[in-house]
């Protein structure tokens, strides 16, 4: 299927999912004035998967905390879905964090007392879907995330990268606009971050607009847009339209000689 | 590539296209085929310096083909092969070269640079990430070559990084 390109229908101009303008905030760490977000513009298209990417303290994270209102920012604006949310109180963000905003984190931040099912379900609840229409939407999440038979278990007895899964499933429950993703491989071994990556790419296919935030280039490098930022600010924006080319392509990378 | 050709036959004789399908099915479709003409070539001038030893086969109805086998001296030679530590140059950077002397010619800003060399490494990642069939029962050299690639790219965007800290 074809994911839904920037270009939207009939030659319009598609509605961005997520539009930023002049993003600032600064930390205030002992005394001393870190400015973490320095006016940074973005905008993101319906279906895009973007990775926002840079080395430590280019405030990557700040950028995600505040595109998922886990923080507040000093200025700028941040329209969701044609809607200003900048300026909505605590109580407003937490509803949209329940229907609109999926997030995944690095510790994946599961209620290590609750079952797999229950944690997948919670939100779904509490958007004040109904308890079988959520349990079919879970049921449909871990099978497709290769979790089913797990449903009674809890986090702990799970590896990394199957924890990370059940995350993943219950930031999709309530079909968010945008899935957002915080360092999502930063604690998975290399096949708990092949499968991640592998099923973000499955949910993207199937029309998910994703922004990830990573120092890892290998990971950065599963999106189609590459958004590089650096002391705060956006340094590159490269959008990669074409497929790249496969056969022999380590050896652009490595001669081997003998 | 003498030395590849030389430890391939250590395995046993062979003729030209068997060995290019040996070592292309070793490394995997990751790696770049090997052109078969080069092949042939290498194995003549091996041949003259005595370090294998080649045998026309009949075949009915095609050209006859020509079989290798090492010599007492080619085996010696990948013996000795081995046995080196390669010194050559780990990396070949053309892209540094630039960097360093954009100012000069007041042609280029080395951040535009460093911007586009970045979106070069950043696509070849992309290959990297998306390139099936290196995970092969049996034979682990194609997915540790793309490890490797991995690897270095990941080293050549950190030096990105550091230049751009440094030049901005």
């Amino acid at each position: 299927m074809r994911r839904n390109g920037a270009s939207g229908r009939d030659g319009q101009e598609a509605e961005p999912i997520l539009l930023v303008a002049d993003l600032v905030k600064t930390h205030r760490v002992d005394g001393s004035v870190v400015r973490a977000v320095r006016g940074v513009d973005l905008r993101v298209e319906p279906g895009e998967f973007v990775a926002v990417t840079g080395p430590s303290g280019a405030g990557k994270s700040t950028l995600l905390h505040l595109l998922g209102g886990l923080q507040r920012p000093d200025s700028g604006r941040i329209e969701l879905d044609g809607r200003r949310v900048d300026q909505l109180g605590e109580a407003r963000w937490a509803v949209l964090r329940r229907r609109r905003i999926g997030i995944v984190f690095q510790f994946f931040n599961l209620v290590s007392t609750l079952t797999v099912a229950d944690n997948v379900e919670l939100p779904g609840l509490l958007a004040g879907r109904s308890a079988r229409q959520v349990r079919a939407r879970r049921e449909e999440l871990l099978d497709e995330l290769g979790l089913a038979g797990k449903e009674d278990s809890t986090p702990q007895d799970l590896s990394g990268g199957e924890q990370q899964r059940v995350a993943l499933a219950r930031a999709l429950v309530n079909r968010p606009s945008l899935l957002l993703a915080d360092e999502p491989t930063g604690s998975l071994d290399s096949k708990g971050t092949r499968e991640v990556l592998g099923l973000l790419t499955r949910y993207h296919d199937q029309g998910q607009t994703i922004v990830l935030v990573t120092h890892d280039a290998g990971v950065a490098s599963a999106a189609d847009r590459v958004v590089s930022l650096f002391d705060g600010r956006v340094t590159d924006d490269v959008r990669f339209a074409e497929p790249p080319t496969l056969q022999g392509a380590a050896g652009a990378v490595v001669r081997l000689t003998g | 590539m003498r030395f590849a050709l030389l430890a391939l036959l250590a395995k046993g004789p062979a003729h030209g296209y068997e060995l290019k399908q040996a070592l292309e099915s070793r490394l995997g479709a990751a790696y770049p085929q090997l052109n078969i003409g080069q092949v042939y070539v290498t194995l003549t001038r091996l041949e003259k310096s005595g370090l294998i030893r080649g045998q026309d086969v009949e075949q009915a109805g095609r050209p006859n083909k020509r079989t290798y086998e090492l010599t007492p001296a080619g085996h010696e030679a990948v013996a000795a092969w081995l046995e080196d530590a390669s010194d050559e140059p780990r990396v070949r950077d053309e892209f540094f070269m630039k960097l360093a002397l954009a100012g000069d010619t007041g042609l280029a800003d080395p951040v535009g640079l460093i911007n586009k060399q970045r979106r070069h490494y950043l696509n070849l990642m992309r290959a990297m990430s998306r390139l099936a069939g290196v995970d092969q029962p049996g034979n682990p050299f194609p997915r540790l070559l793309v490890e490797g690639a991995v690897l270095h790219l990941q080293a050549d965007l950190d030096w990105l990084e550091k230049c751009q800290e440094e030049l901005e």
